[in-house]
Parts: C-alpha cells; structure tokens; sequence
C-alpha cells in the first residue's frame, strides 16, 4: 500500500527567489526502505519536511495514506511520520533524558504504566540507560543523536524519517543505528534514510532518490543508481565501498561486514591458488 | 614551538559526577596535523574546548592539572586572547554564525582584531574563496543549508589567520565531494602557509578517518577521558582494530588488518583495485 504520495511537488521558501523543490514525484510504499541522496543544498531536509507535513507544497501534494498534508495537523502526520532532525539540539527541550522520550508519548495519549515500561525499553536500545536522569544538552554530540531517534521511535510511528543519523557515530553506534533502522524496516514500516554517508545508505535502503538542486535526477534501486558513475559525480556523492568491492571482484550480494568480507575474499583467492 | 602541552589535565563539567578528561598528558607541537578520534562521548569535543580556553572560562567545572596553549595559560589567559592564535570550527555551525550575511560573519573575527578595512576585505575574500562560498557572500546564514552553514562557520575562522586550526567534526554536514574537497583545501591551506614561512597546526577531531588519513602526522585516540593510543596514523589504527576500540576504520583498512599476515601484505591498499591486485598478487606469487 503506498503511504507517501509526492505529486509534482513544487516549494518554495517565502521571500526565496527560486524554488527549493521542483517537479518532485515519487511514491513511498508500506515497509520500504529509502535514502535521499544528493549534494549540500539539494533540498534534501526540504523535501523530508514536507513529507512530514513541516512544510507543505507550495504546488503540487502530498498524501499520507491518500491524505493531503494540507489537511492535516503536524501532530496527526508525526503520529505517523516521525522526523528526527539532523540537529538534535532542535528537538530537546526536556530536562532530563527519559522526559524527552516521556514528551510525544503523553501526547499521543499512552498510558502512563505503559510509558515507562516503553522509556526502559528504548533507553536499553539506544544504550542511553545511564543517561536517563541527565540534562539532554549535557550529552555528547553522538548520544544527543541517539536519543533524537530514540525520542520519536519510541511511539513507533508507521514511517520513520532519519536526516543524517550517523553524525557524530562512532563504529559501535553506527552498527547500533544500522540494527535498529533495519528491525523497523522488518517490522513493514517505512524508513526514509537523508544521508551523505552512502556506505551506510547502501546497508539498510533498498531504493535511492537522488536529489540535485531541487530536482529528483534519479529514483530507483541504490546498488543500481550507485553504480552509475556519471550520476554519483553529478549528485556529489561517492560509490559505496561494497559496489566497488563487488564491481571490482565480479561478486554479489556483498554485505558489510568486514569479518564476512574479509574471508569472502581471502577464499575467493584461495580458491584462484589452487 | 610547543603548539600544545597539557599536563595531567582532569576536566569534569558541573554538575556531572563523571570525569569527561582524566590525567590527559599531550604534547603537539607547531605544524603537526593530528587527528583526535574516539568513541562517541569519550571527550574530544571537551578536549578541544580546553585547547580553545573555553574551558574554564566559558563552561563551569573542574579543571586541574596544566593546559598551555602556545606557552598560555589557557587558566588564566583570556579566550580573546587565545582566539588570536587559534582558531575553532564547532561541530554544529549554529553556534557561531550570528550575524545577518555571511560576509559580515567572516568580517567579524579580523574586525574585532581592529585590522584596517582593506586587509579585512583580503581576509573575507580569502576566506570565501577558499572553502568555495564566494556565491553566499550575501546570504543569511539561516537560509543556508546544513552544509553551507558549516562552510560560513569554517571562513568566519580562516579569516583569523590563526596558527592552530582546530576543527571538531567539520565534515559531518557535509556530502562526500564537498567534505573530501574541504579537507584538500584545508591541507592546503596549511602547505601554502608552510611555504610562505609559517608553521600552522592542525588538529581534527572527527569520526571519519578516511579523507583525513594521508594528511595526517598521528592519531590520538581518546577513550572514556583518557589517550590511549597516540603515534603514527597507521600503527594506530591497526591498533585499535586489534584492542576492539570503535572508532571508524576506513573500510579498506578494515580488510587490510584482516587479512594482512595471512595474504603477506607489506602496506595497505590506497584504492580497492589495488586490494585485488594485491590479493590475487599475493596468491599467485605463492602459487
């Protein structure tokens, strides 16, 4: 079932010259994986806005499940469609680390036995159980991330936008991040990965749109987009490690994971050995 | 001369009960390029601070030990001060652009150092030009994108001309061909300030290791508030791989280290051709 319809969405900033978004179309479906790609300033975090009912189209629509975003409140949508921003400082507000995630849960009217059993259960995920009584603002860069998805997971909204979520990660987290992005996409729910990081992109998203300057100039399976050189170059991005690897070796269906990979390797040439 | 030297710097925020730098003894001198890399929260961004004297003077806590800053004080000497000789790119961009163009935001430092108008116009212009933002010149700040915003954070620093260039995550906003042309830009800068006479430093605290990799003199990893590995870029690495420290080995180092003594490999692979190469290089000279 498609749960995000774009139609020849057109935006504009007020008082901008030009538009941000132009002649953008594409459709979302139910437990799809999607990274937006494409350079800085493309109109990539413009573009989760108005999924996400941020910003509505200034031409065009969005539907949410056939609904048009016009017709709906920010709230109704983020019930749906939770957005983490790529900046987690414009997020928090709470004192402490478990009131931030307690936030969208009381106001989506859980109950409370039910809100903290949640708060254990996401803090656990995240790795931020220490943290529970502390100030948000007082975490490093990394942990401020981890608990702005963690803040908007915890409701489990059906679709899931991610702007730039492995900002400040270090190896650990990014597997952390990794694992949990690809349970919600398990489960059948959306996620919408915006990201430059494209060997990240290249382990969860199955699709890639590709944004450049306001406009989509590809829109179909990342490994394939990926591949295409002239397309990486226009778009400002870099060929995940694993499609060289795979361009390079003739193999397939590679994933990354450096152990797998490197005896992957070491047996395919073991094999040219004997 | 001595850019940096800490000795047995603790630093513990107020309010929090955890030591965020425990016993830090670190010493970079002028014209190194060193990167600062450890797991997320394990005080490298805190670490920065104090190379800048924001700590103690802008953030309360407890500071002990000694932290000189090209032979300051950074206890008792002034961030002003300080902010002559070195210079700091924040990880978030909004922390330092304030100003209604982005212009006026690179004017601001070397206006503040009372320069004569034409030599702030040099500086501004230089500044733009080299990290690509001549066309933003007029732009609000707030209207820019993440990426642009931090390009405007790290002019409105090279504008200073400082001698340490510190620089806490500066690619992080940043899309591939933008962060590996920044770092280009930002080596040569230093090369060309190297050439005319000067010794600039550079300390980079980041979790991406790759673009940074070639450029580098050493690599200091930072784990819970203590060094704990400190030397050559690729010794380092290798040894973290080895101990399990999760910092961001560059995928093709992540294989190398692997495989390494059981294919023979005397140096790593540049490019992943080069790693077939090598490995299947490997295999025939053995067979």
């Amino acid at each position: 079932m498609v749960k995000i319809a774009v139609e020849n969405l057109y935006f504009r900033y007020p008082e901008a010259a030009g538009f941000a978004l132009r002649n953008v179309s594409f459709r979302i479906e139910e437990g799809e994986s999607v990274a937006i790609l494409g350079e800085n300033g493309a109109g990539k975090t413009t573009l989760a806005k108005n999924l996400n009912g941020l910003l509505k189209p200034t031409e065009g629509s969005v539907k949410i499940d056939g609904v048009d975003t016009r017709s709906l409140s920010v709230a109704k949508i983020a019930r749906k469609i939770g957005f983490v921003n790529h900046n987690p400082e414009h997020q928090f507000f709470a004192e402490k680390v478990e009131d931030e995630i307690r936030f969208g849960l009381r106001n989506f009217g859980f109950p409370e036995e039910t809100i903290d059993k949640i708060i254990q259960e996401v803090l656990s995920v995240f790795g931020l159980e220490e943290y529970r009584g502390k100030n948000p603002f007082q975490l490093s860069g990394g942990e401020k991330k981890r608990l702005a998805i963690a803040s908007i997971m915890a409701w489990r909204p059906e679709a899931l936008i991610v702007d730039e979520p492995t900002i400040g990660m270090d190896y650990a987290q990014k597997m952390n991040i990794r694992r949990v992005l690809r349970r919600i996409v398990s489960e059948g729910r959306c996620v919408i990965v915006i990201t430059h990081d494209v060997d990240f992109a290249a382990t969860i998203c199955e699709r890639a749109i590709i944004l450049s300057r306001g406009e989509v100039i590809g829109d179909g399976r990342l490994r394939e987009l990926l591949s295409d050189d002239e397309l990486v170059e226009k778009a400002s991005l870099r060929k995940p490690f694993i499609i060289e690897l795979e361009e390079e070796t003739g193999l397939t269906g590679l994933e990354e994971d450096f152990d797998i990979l490197s005896s992957i390797l070491m047996e395919v040439f073991q094999k040219c050995r004997s | 001369m001595t850019a940096v030297k800490l000795r047995k710097l603790c630093f513990r925020y107020a309010g929090s009960e955890k030591q965020a730098l425990t016993n830090i003894d670190l010493t970079i001198e002028e014209g190194e390029s060193v990167l600062i890399t450890g797991p997320s929260g394990c005080g490298k961004s805190t670490l920065a601070r104090v190379l800048m004297g924001l700590i103690p003077h802008s953030y309360p806590g407890e500071l002990e030990g000694e932290a000189y800053v090209f032979d300051m004080d950074v206890k008792n000497t002034p961030v002003s001060r300080i902010a002559t000789r070195c210079g700091i790119v924040f990880q978030n961009p909004d922390n330092q652009l304030f100003t209604f163009s982005v212009e006026d935001d690179v004017a601001f430092g070397p206006e503040n150092l009372a320069l004569p108008p034409d030599e702030i116009g040099r500086r501004v212009d230089e500044a733009l030009r080299l990290v690509g933002i001549e066309h933003l010149r007029h732009s609000s700040p707030n209207n820019l994108s993440g990426g642009e915003q931090q390009k405007a954070a790290i002019a409105s620093i090279l504008s200073m001309k400082p001698s340490l260039l510190i620089f806490d995550e500066p690619t992080s906003m940043l899309d591939p061909s933008s962060s590996a042309s920044l770092i280009e830009r930002i080596f040569e800068l230093k090369r060309s300030l190297d050439e005319a006479g000067g010794k600039t430093t550079v300390i980079i605290v980041e979790h991406r290791i790759d673009l940074l990799l070639k450029h580098l003199s050493r690599i200091i990893v930072i784990s819970e508030g203590r060094v704990v590995l400190d030397g050559e870029p690729l010794r380092v690495l290798e040894e973290s791989f080895r101990r399990g420290i999760p910092i961001n080995i560059p995928p093709m180092l992540q294989i190398y280290f692997r495989v390494k003594d059981r294919c023979g490999l005397e140096k790593p692979p540049t490019t992943v051709r080069e790693l077939i190469c090598m490995l299947g290089g490997s295999v025939s000279r053995d067979g």
